[in-house]
C-alpha cells in the first residue's frame, strides 16, 4: 500500500509527481506507515553524525556494489539487503542523501533495476533539510525485518553498457553530466587527488554537456518544469519525448540525477545510465572520443558498420 | 605485538592502527567519527592563508592540508567540512600520527598505511585513496621545505 502522493502543487507540474516529496511532506509523514526513509551518501559516516529521525543507511559501495563483479547485487542479495532496512516489496521508499542527491538518485536508480515501484526523492536532499533546521537524530532505527522477494535485475531498460552506447553512437541524445572542463578534456584529474585514473580526457562523440547542477536550484531543489524543458527540450538540448537517451558522467552518480529528471520529472520514457561512464569510456580499448568543446562526429568505421 | 609482515610503523600510527584492528568491523567507523571529531582546528596563521586550499572538483570533499616542517619536526595541520566526517576522520589520523615526527619518519610512512588500518571493507579502497591522497601530499610538502 503506497503512501499518498505529496500534494504541493509545485510538484504536480512535473510528469510524475508522486516520484519526489517536499521536506514539509516527509516531516508530517515520517511515521506513515508503510514508508522507510533512506539515507545514501557519498561520505560513509555522515549518517552517523546524525539522519532523518527513522532513516535508515544504505551505502553504495559496501552495500550496493559487489567488488568482484564491478557489478551491483544480485536479486537475492538484493533482497536481503533491503529486508534488513525493513523493505518490502509494497514499501514506499524515499531516499536523500548529500552532495544534492547524487547518491540518493544513483540508488535510486539500482532499486529502479530491480523494479522496485515506489522510490521518491526527497527534493533539495539532505542539505535543504539540515538548512531548514529540521531534526536530526543519531538513534539508529533496529526495524523488523521486511519481506523482499529475489527478484532479477534489469539490466537493459535503465541501464546502458559500453557496447549499448557504441551502438547508441549518431542515433539518440548522450547527454554528458560532468563540468566543462572534464567534457572538454583539460581536466583529467587533480594532483595528489584520488581517481579512478582515466588515461584520456574528452567526451564520448556526439554527446552533449549539461552539468548535473544546471537542473537544480539554489536550494538544490530540481528547477520547474518549464525551465527543465528549455535545458533538455526544445530550445536546449531539443530532446524529443520519443528519443531514446543515454546519461553518463565520471562513475554514474552525477548523471544518476539526470536521470532521474529527465525519465520522472519530463516524462522521457527511454533514459538510460551509462554507469560504466568516463572512468570505463576513457581508458577503452578501440573507442572513439571526442576533445574540445566541438560535440564530434559518429566515427566512420562506425557509421559505416551500422548503415552496411 | 609482533608481526613480521607489516612494515615498521612509528608509534602512534601503530597506536591508531592497533585501535582500529582491536574492533569489528562495523564498529571501526564509529572509531573513524571519534577521529573526525578530535581534528583540531587550524592555527591562525594557516586560517587565512590562501593557496593552501588545493579544490578537489565535484564528486569529492575540498580538503585544506598542510605538512609543515619546523626544525625537522613535522606538524601535520588540516580542515575539512563538519559535513565530510570521513575526510575529517582520515586528515585527523595523520594529524595525531604525523604531528612531532622528524622529516625523515614521515618520508618513511608506508604509502599504504590508509589500506593497513582495517577499514577496506566498512569504508573502501576507493574512500581511502583519499587519505592515501593526503599522505602522499604531506610527504611532497615535506620534500619540498627540506629541498628550500
Amino acid at each position: 500500500m503506497p503512501a499518498p502522493t505529496d500534494p504541493t502543487p509545485r510538484l504536480a507540474e512535473y510528469a510524475h509527481p508522486e516520484r519526489l516529496v517536499t521536506t514539509d511532506w516527509l516531516a508530517a509523514n515520517l511515521d506513515t506507515p508503510g514508508l522507510v526513509v533512506v539515507e545514501s551518501d557519498e561520505d560513509v559516516l555522515l549518517y552517523e553524525t546524525g539522519h532523518i529521525p527513522g532513516a535508515v543507511k544504505i551505502d553504495w559501495h559496501t552495500d550496493l556494489l559487489q567488488p568482484v563483479e564491478r557489478d551491483y547485487l544480485d536479486g537475492a542479495g538484493f533482497a536481503e539487503l533491503l529486508a534488513s532496512r525493513g523493505i518490502s516489496r509494497d514499501t514506499t521508499i524515499v531516499l536523500y542523501g548529500d552532495k544534492n542527491n547524487w547518491w540518493a538518485a544513483y540508488t535510486a536508480w539500482v532499486f529502479t533495476l530491480f523494479g522496485h515501484e515506489d522510490v521518491r526523492l526527497l527534493d533539495g536532499g539532505r542539505n535543504l533539510w539540515v538548512a531548514e533546521g529540521r531534526e536530526l537524530t543519531t538513534d539508529v532505527p533496529s526495524p523488523a525485518p521486511g519481506v523482499y522477494p529475489e527478484v532479477e535485475r534489469d539490466d537493459t531498460t535503465f541501464r546502458a553498457f559500453k557496447e549499448d552506447v557504441l551502438a547508441h553512437l549518431g542515433t539518440g541524445p548522450l547527454v554528458d553530466i560532468r563540468s566543462p572542463q572534464e567534457y572538454t578534456g583539460e581536466r583529467l584529474h587533480i594532483p595528489d587527488y584520488p581517481e579512478e585514473g582515466v588515461l584520456r580526457g574528452g567526451h564520448i562523440p556526439t554527446a552533449r554537456n549539461v552539468p548535473w547542477a544546471t537542473a537544480v536550484a539554489a536550494d538544490g531543489t530540481y528547477k520547474p518544469r518549464t525551465e527543465l524543458e528549455a535545458i533538455y527540450r526544445e530550445g536546449g538540448l531539443g530532446i524529443q519525448a520519443d528519443d531514446s537517451v543515454i546519461t553518463y558522467c565520471r562513475i554514474g552518480e552525477r548523471s544518476s540525477h539526470t536521470w532521474f529528471a529527465l525519465k520522472y520529472l519530463l516524462g522521457i520514457e527511454d533514459v538510460r545510465n551509462y554507469d560504466g561512464s568516463w572512468t570505463e569510456w576513457g581508458n577503452a580499448v578501440r573507442v572513439p572520443i571526442a576533445a574540445g568543446d566541438e560535440v564530434g562526429d559518429v566515427p566512420a568505421a562506425l557509421a559505416g558498420s551500422r548503415a552496411a | 605485538m609482533t608481526d613480521a609482515a607489516a612494515p615498521v610503523l612509528p608509534d602512534a600510527l601503530s597506536e591508531i592502527r592497533e585501535e582500529f584492528l582491536a574492533l569489528p568491523e562495523r564498529e571501526r567507523l564509529q572509531l573513524l567519527l571519534e577521529f573526525s571529531r578530535e581534528l583540531p582546528g587550524l592555527p591562525e596563521r594557516y586560517e587565512s592563508m590562501p593557496g593552501l586550499l588545493e579544490r578537489v572538483e565535484e564528486c569529492q570533499s575540498p580538503v585544506r592540508a598542510f605538512a609543515e616542517v619546523d626544525d625537522d619536526v613535522v606538524h601535520f595541520y588540516a580542515t575539512a567540512p563538519e559535513e565530510a566526517p570521513t575526510t575529517r576522520g582520515f586528515a585527523s589520523i595523520l594529524a595525531q600520527g604525523l604531528s612531532g615526527l622528524t622529516t625523515q619518519q614521515v618520508l618513511d610512512v608506508p604509502d599504504e598505511f590508509p589500506l593497513m588500518i582495517g577499514l577496506n571493507r566498512a569504508v573502501s579502497p576507493l574512500r581511502l585513496n583519499g587519505m592515501a591522497g593526503m599522505l602522499t601530499r604531506a610527504k611532497r610538502q615535506v620534500r619540498e621545505q627540506l629541498a628550500a
